[in-house]
């Protein structure tokens, strides 16, 4: 089994992988308008545009940088960019307050004291450098380079994936994968050998009806398909929403179920039985594209309306209805296949059914459905190979989770730092992911910390992560660096780049020139061969017959025009052992799992607690932006959605102050009622990013309350090792 | 003389707030400050909720009483398409017009004067849409004259059902809902 269908990795691996290199001496990085005035003398006056993409959010929309006398004035959307149209959402324009946020680290970090008191000896650059290489150096020596993880999440993390490969390890993690989108691109990869990737494939603009689960599209504020989901509404699409909270999208559904809390797979196949035994599938294309359908027919008959009623709560005939509303949009219907999928611990077989539904109303490679995407095509830099590590990864030793694992399995390296099995992990690398606020169980991250002789945290904002660690390097933001060249793919092929508009406020640095500077302590300097990062970005954009010149004034450079749909004569391939849609999986089968998904029950809350459900606000990026004093503005604390009904009986209004405590007595910080019609009385709903303890963190410490501390347990996915979050219950605690 | 106005598509509207941080940015609102806001509105039972997600701000009513009840004259209606403005050197900070905004839309700023939403007039006198109507990407937010029947938000007025905030307070608001 390919975990990425292998046309994708070919391209990918071709495209994307790291690298860089870094000015030798420490000044002179950014060419900023300070460093300008300094040099000539004279303040800069008037209007700069400075096109460059974002990285509020992992989106990475192209945007201009309007810098006013030298100062960061505001943000706005580039106009020629494919995936913001010109208009960027409130992260991008608010982008202007990472830069100026007072609580940024400042300078490079030695920890003095225990692991998490966040006492700190301020150090130079050479010095942080000399001592991590120290470190790595014995680990090396002592228990061999695979002893070193790193756990990244966002494109700069690609200049250190390069420099810890070069090392000699690939024990290498993505909370992207394993605590969020994982299930649903496993998945999809099985049953249609490709994934839904990110940007996501779906043609929201042209769908004449969405379903879809718990995908809080307008609150999840990813740019393109925010806009493309405002089209659909202004154009009358049918749109159809589950999900046990009424979300921003399901206040524009014209059907809002609003479905027990972990009940959405015996939805989807009741749904599944009705297309099939009434007839209503798109008949041509199961015949033509897929794999299995007898087999499939046979297992779903069980799962009727009457059935599913007491299951999901869902009325039989409305559950019919709109069955039959998506079957009357065939072949413009698409059931969105959502992406934060790390729910129950069944997520992949969630994800099975979702794209089984769109296989029988053939929406893969239809307009209004799951489009065709290609990639920017750029070669890599010419490196030299990278040392064969001697062993294996130690983040899924003897392949227990057999599928998914594309990014690595955080939580299995975790794991194998807390067991020191198969072998010890002695050192993390952290690249801008609060380890604390991503993986469920805190304490289980602070235990394996313990068992660390290095942890090296590089990131913008003092994270609780870096609170824990023994040296903390503080990264340039976006707008003061250049990174990587970005080209996903995506309906229209593009790259486009980053490049700093404003010089750092203190002794901040980019990523690219951190790695580059370690590797020249570690000897590692024939794995960064150019002089600069400029010179790295020229090589490989000439190599596409682009340059550097021409990127940095456009932004964006588009591709040609791709089909994408059978109507505009795309014809798709399915990378699967049967070269069809797998209804039945013959990989899963062959693996000893259900080939069609089958319904699982999980546990009800007891009495007195309910389910905890999180998501994301439409202001804030995970715990990385509450004390961006811009997005404070708008939304300085979280609160918990309480159904009114219940809160009348516990006597509590909305601006209340209460703590959660869950079943294992774990108490979350004082967070603020919200009494609201707008959720179910099973369960209850806080924005996760929210409840910071470091006090490092002076905008953010104890605003509201943080969901990661309460999700002390987890279910792990049997199939690729994600961490299903949403088995946790809360009661509230009056006494604040 | 033109009567500039809003049509704010609440169908559309997600409630993301990047009009209230576009204005922060483009008119260097202080922190703590902002000139427009974000309402979201729940009536009925769950399931059966119904909600109205809206961006407010000035209304630039016609019949004023920021306008009217104004000691100074600082707060008046500009001959540029009747934009309620603050004259800020002529404010005394005497707050008379935050008591008579039945909106909340006013606000004392640190320096002493009263601001509030200016309809971005400076953008608006370069041919430009103001900030948070440029950078909504929901495409929900609409600025006109409402007195030129062929206008965008003339049109839209024409075609789709809308209310006003409080009209019952007489002051002939000048910023309009889509439902």
């Amino acid at each position: 089994m390919t975990y990425l269908s292998r046309r994708r990795f070919l391209k990918i691996s071709g495209a994307s992988i790291i690298a860089t290199a870094a000015l030798s001496s420490a000044g002179g990085v950014v060419k900023g308008a300070k460093k300008l005035e300094e040099k000539t003398g004279k303040k800069i006056k008037g209007i700069q545009k400075i096109p460059t993409y974002c990285s509020m959010c992992f989106w990475k929309c192209s945007a201009i940088a309007y810098v006013k006398n030298g100062e960061l004035w505001k943000i706005v959307g580039n106009p020629e960019d494919p995936l913001s149209n010109g208009r960027l959402c409130p992260r991008g324009t608010g982008g202007v307050g990472a830069h100026y946020d007072p609580d940024r680290l400042k300078a490079p970090l030695i920890r003095k004291n225990e692991r998490g008191e966040e006492k700190w000896v301020q150090v130079t650059w050479d010095e942080a450098f000399e001592y991590i290489a120290s470190k790595m150096n014995k680990i090396k020596k002592d228990y061999g380079p695979e002893s070193i993880g790193f756990f990244s999440h966002g494109i700069g993390g690609g200049f250190f994936k390069h420099l810890l490969k070069a090392y000699g390890t690939r024990n290498i993690a993505a909370p992207s994968f394993d605590q969020c989108l994982g299930p649903r691109d496993t998945a999809f990869e099985i049953t249609y050998g490709d994934v839904i990737g990110g940007p996501e494939r779906t043609d929201i603009e042209n769908a004449k009806c969405i379903v879809l689960f718990g995908s809080h599209i307008g609150e999840n504020m990813h740019n393109t398909q925010v806009q493309e989901f405002a089209k659909a509404v202004e154009r009358g699409a049918s749109i159809i929403v589950v999900d046990p909270r009424m979300s921003t999208a399901a206040t524009k559904a014209k059907y809002y179920l609003p479905i027990k809390p972990g009940t959405d797979l015996a939805l989807l196949l009741t749904w599944i039985n009705i297309l099939i035994s009434e007839d209503l599938y798109d008949k041509d294309y199961v015949k033509k594209y897929t794999f299995g359908f007898e087999q499939l027919k046979a297992e779903v008959s069980k799962y009727t309306p009457e059935w599913a009623y007491p299951v999901t709560g869902i009325e039989p005939e409305l559950i019919r209805k709109t069955a039959h509303e998506i079957a009357r949009f065939i072949p413009s219907a698409l059931v969105h296949p959502g992406r934060h999928s790390v729910w129950y611990g069944d997520d992949t077989q969630r994800g099975r059914a979702l794209a089984i539904i769109n296989a029988l109303i053939g929406s893969w490679g239809r307009k209004g459905g799951l489009t065709n995407q290609d990639v920017f095509d750029i070669p890599s830099y010419p490196y030299p190979p990278y040392p064969e590590p001697k062993r294996q990864r130690a983040d899924n030793p003897d392949k227990k989770y057999p599928f998914g694992g594309a990014e690595g399995y955080t939580t299995g390296l975790r794991e194998a730092t807390l067991t020191g099995k198969p072998y010890p992990i002695k050192g993390w690398f952290v690249y801008g992911t609060n380890l604390l606020y991503s993986l469920p169980n805190t304490e289980e991250t602070i235990k394996a910390i313990q068992n660390l002789d290095l942890l090296v945290v590089i990131d913008v904002i003092p994270s609780e992560i870096a609170g824990y660690a023994d040296v903390v390097l503080p990264e340039a933001v976006y707008l003061e660096r250049y990174d990587e060249l970005f080209a996903p793919y995506f309906k229209q092929p593009f790259v486009s780049i980053r490049q700093p508009v404003v010089d750092p406020p203190n002794d901040q640095k980019p990523g690219w020139w951190m790695a580059k500077q370690l590797s020249e302590k570690l000897g590692l300097q024939k794995y960064f061969p150019w002089k600069n990062i400029e010179e790295y970005l020229d090589t490989r954009l000439k190599s596409a017959g682009l340059s550097l010149a021409e990127i940095k004034k456009k932004g964006v450079i588009k591709g040609p025009e791709i089909p994408l749909n059978l109507e505009e004569g795309f014809e798709p391939e399915f990378e699967t052992p049967t070269g069809k849609i797998e209804l039945y999986s013959t990989v899963l089968a062959e693996k000893g799992f259900d080939p069609i998904p089958k319904f699982t029950k999980h546990k009800d809350p007891p009495a007195g607690y309910f389910r905890l459900l999180f998501g994301r606000a439409p202001m804030h990026s995970f715990s990385r932006t509450q004390t961006n004093r811009l997005l404070d503005n708008v939304m300085n604390e979280n609160e918990v959605w309480i159904n009114a009904d219940v809160a009348k009986k516990y006597g509590l209004n909305s601006g209340d102050y209460i703590k959660l405590k869950n079943q294992d007595g774990v108490l979350s910080n004082k967070v603020k009622v919200k009494s609201t019609e707008r959720i179910r009385t099973d369960c209850v709903y806080i924005v996760h990013g929210f409840g910071h303890n470091s006090r490092m963190l002076k905008g953010a410490y104890l605003k509201g309350a943080s969901d990661s501390q309460l999700i002390t347990k987890y279910k792990i996915d049997p199939l690729m090792g994600g961490t299903g979050m949403n088995v946790n219950f809360v009661t509230f605690e009056m006494e604040v | 003389m033109a009567r500039f106005g809003m049509v704010i598509d609440t169908v559309k509207c997600v409630g993301c707030t990047d009009c209230v941080v576009a204005c922060e940015t483009e008119n260097n609102v202080p922190v703590g400050f902002a000139r427009d806001w974000i309402e979201q509105i729940a009536i009925g039972k769950f399931p059966d909720t119904h909600v109205e997600i809206r961006s407010e701000r000035c209304n630039h009513c016609s019949e004023a009483p920021c306008v009217n009840c104004c000691p100074t004259g600082a707060s008046h209606h500009s001959e540029f398409g009747g934009v309620v403005l603050v004259t800020h050197n002529e404010c005394i900070g005497c707050k008379a017009c935050i008591e008579s905004c039945p909106y909340g839309a006013r606000f004392v700023h640190p320096e002493g004067y009263i601001d509030k939403c200016t309809f971005c007039i400076h953008r608006v006198k370069e041919g430009k849409d103001p900030a948070c109507v440029s950078v909504c990407p929901t495409h929900c937010m609409h600025f006109g004259d409402l007195d030129d029947p062929n206008s965008e938000v003339s049109k839209l007025l024409q075609k789709r059902k809308h209310h006003s905030l409080l009209p019952e307070a007489g002051t002939s608001p000048n910023i309009f809902y889509l439902t």
